[in-house]
């Protein structure tokens, strides 16, 4: 999964050491790794926090739109792999809070910005799983949008935060993969089947395009990101290479991409597609999609309910310590 | 466990850290993995089997609390690690060997 930025970030590096910012900015410029330890301007760092912590929140709040079909999967098999990638976005997670971490933030600072609604996450877990082929097409078209978001990023300058990318896009591909599965056998089904496919991709294909933030015209702080090389690609030519990537693949499904203005352009080698509703990715952004108010209620009831459990666990921990130390 | 184990664990409500390392196959050493949250070792063990080996990267695993870790600073790199830049002799093709000269 993936998050874009979706927060101003202050750019300005007040009073920073110049011969030290100029040997991080010689040091990034020639690709090499930043590690925890090293001197970083204060802005970098926090860039990265609030990046890397949005991005494991979105891993996170991912589970809850699939977790909800797992008791109706169709298959005792189905039924396996979706129990297997939900718990890879759990651990997704956990590398990215650990890698945020490494930042100087702790995982309750982050639990806590989500829940309070300061962290955002990605906009796309903010919409409904309706029917059984949401899963094939979250899977195919939003795992696949996350791919794209995401290899560039095993190079991204912070050191932890590309090892963390690098065991991500490893399982992802399964991600996906198992996706287009579902999406294959529902377009080879029945004729009901094959509408309850078409369906799901018209209603994730444009909130799948908005993953990739908004356009390069509109995103002030992808400059700095890019010199920065935490980010590494620009969120349209991202975009651009998921639409050339996806459209031969809704094709070989035998699905129709809700885009009447797709067409291909040989000049520029990919597709030109229509234009897509600002508006309605800036809406869920301020958190008006469909079902935000239930993820967020959702997360914080597991949070809540799992105190007692935190609690407990540190309990018995130092009663322990306490005995062995008296032994 | 001594009290350095579980110092931070006693004071704060977050559960501590532990840094993972895995060992993917006998005959290999324990390699960084990344980390996790537990109350304790037990607990530090199985959080790190199910979020760093889901895909049989690992025949064993190595939990070590990360306040215990003592790095060296990257301040000071210089001052450790660049005397060898200049002891090339150290390495084999400091050397000159003539051709005819085998096996060595």
């Amino acid at each position: 999964m993936y998050t874009t930025e979706l927060e101003k970030q202050r750019m300005a590096s007040a009073q920073e050491d110049p011969e030290k910012l100029a040997e991080f900015d010689a040091r990034v410029a020639a690709d090499d790794f930043i590690e925890p330890k090293d001197w970083m301007p204060e802005a970098y760092r926090k860039t990265l926090i609030r990046q890397i912590s949005q991005h494991a929140h979105s891993e996170i709040v991912g589970m809850l739109p699939e977790g909800n079909w797992i008791t109706r999967a169709p298959s005792l098999r189905r039924k396996a792999v979706l129990l297997a990638k939900v718990q890879d976005e759990g651990g997704h997670g956990l590398y990215l809070y650990c890698a945020a971490e490494t930042l100087g933030t702790s995982r309750d600072e982050m639990v806590e910005a989500l829940h309070s609604g300061r962290a955002k996450y990605s906009t796309i877990f903010n919409y409904p799983t309706l029917t059984w082929a949401d899963i094939g097409a979250i899977g195919w078209l939003v795992d696949g949008a996350a791919i794209m978001n995401q290899v560039p990023l095993q190079r991204t300058s912070y050191g932890p935060y590309a090892r963390a990318m690098v065991r991500i896009c490893k399982e992802e591909s399964f991600h996906q993969r198992q996706g287009f599965e579902i999406m294959m056998t529902l377009a080879n089904g029945t004729a009901e089947q094959k509408r309850m496919a078409q369906d799901a991709l018209n209603r994730w294909w444009w909130p799948s395009l908005m993953m990739f933030g908004p356009p390069d015209d509109n995103s002030p702080n992808s400059a700095q990101s890019m010199r920065w090389r935490i980010k590494r690609e620009t969120n349209d030519e991202i975009r651009q290479r998921f639409v050339d990537a996806t459209v031969p693949q809704a094709e070989a499904l035998g699905l129709t991409v809700p885009d009447a203005d797709l067409k291909w352009n040989e000049a520029k080698g990919g597709y030109d597609f229509g234009a897509i509703d600002w508006e309605e990715f800036y809406a869920v952004v301020r958190g008006e999609g469909p079902v935000a108010k239930e993820r967020m209620k959702a997360r914080t009831k597991a949070w809540e309910d799992g105190a007692w459990v935190r609690e407990a666990a540190l309990a018995h921990a130092a009663k322990r310590a306490q005995r062995m130390a008296a032994e | 466990m001594s009290k350095a184990l579980t110092g931070k664990a006693l004071t704060s409500k977050e559960w501590p850290l532990w840094e993972v390392f895995v060992r993917a196959k006998n005959g290999l050493s324990h390699k960084h993995a990344g980390s996790v949250h537990a109350a304790d070792a037990r607990m530090a063990l199985e959080a790190a089997r199910d979020t760093y080996t889901r895909r049989m990267e690992g025949i064993s695993l190595w939990v070590v609390p990360s306040a215990s870790i003592v790095a060296s600073d990257p301040g000071e790199a210089a001052a450790l690690f660049e005397p060898a830049s200049d002891k090339v002799y150290r390495h084999p093709t400091f050397y000159v060997i003539p051709d005819n000269v085998k096996n060595i």
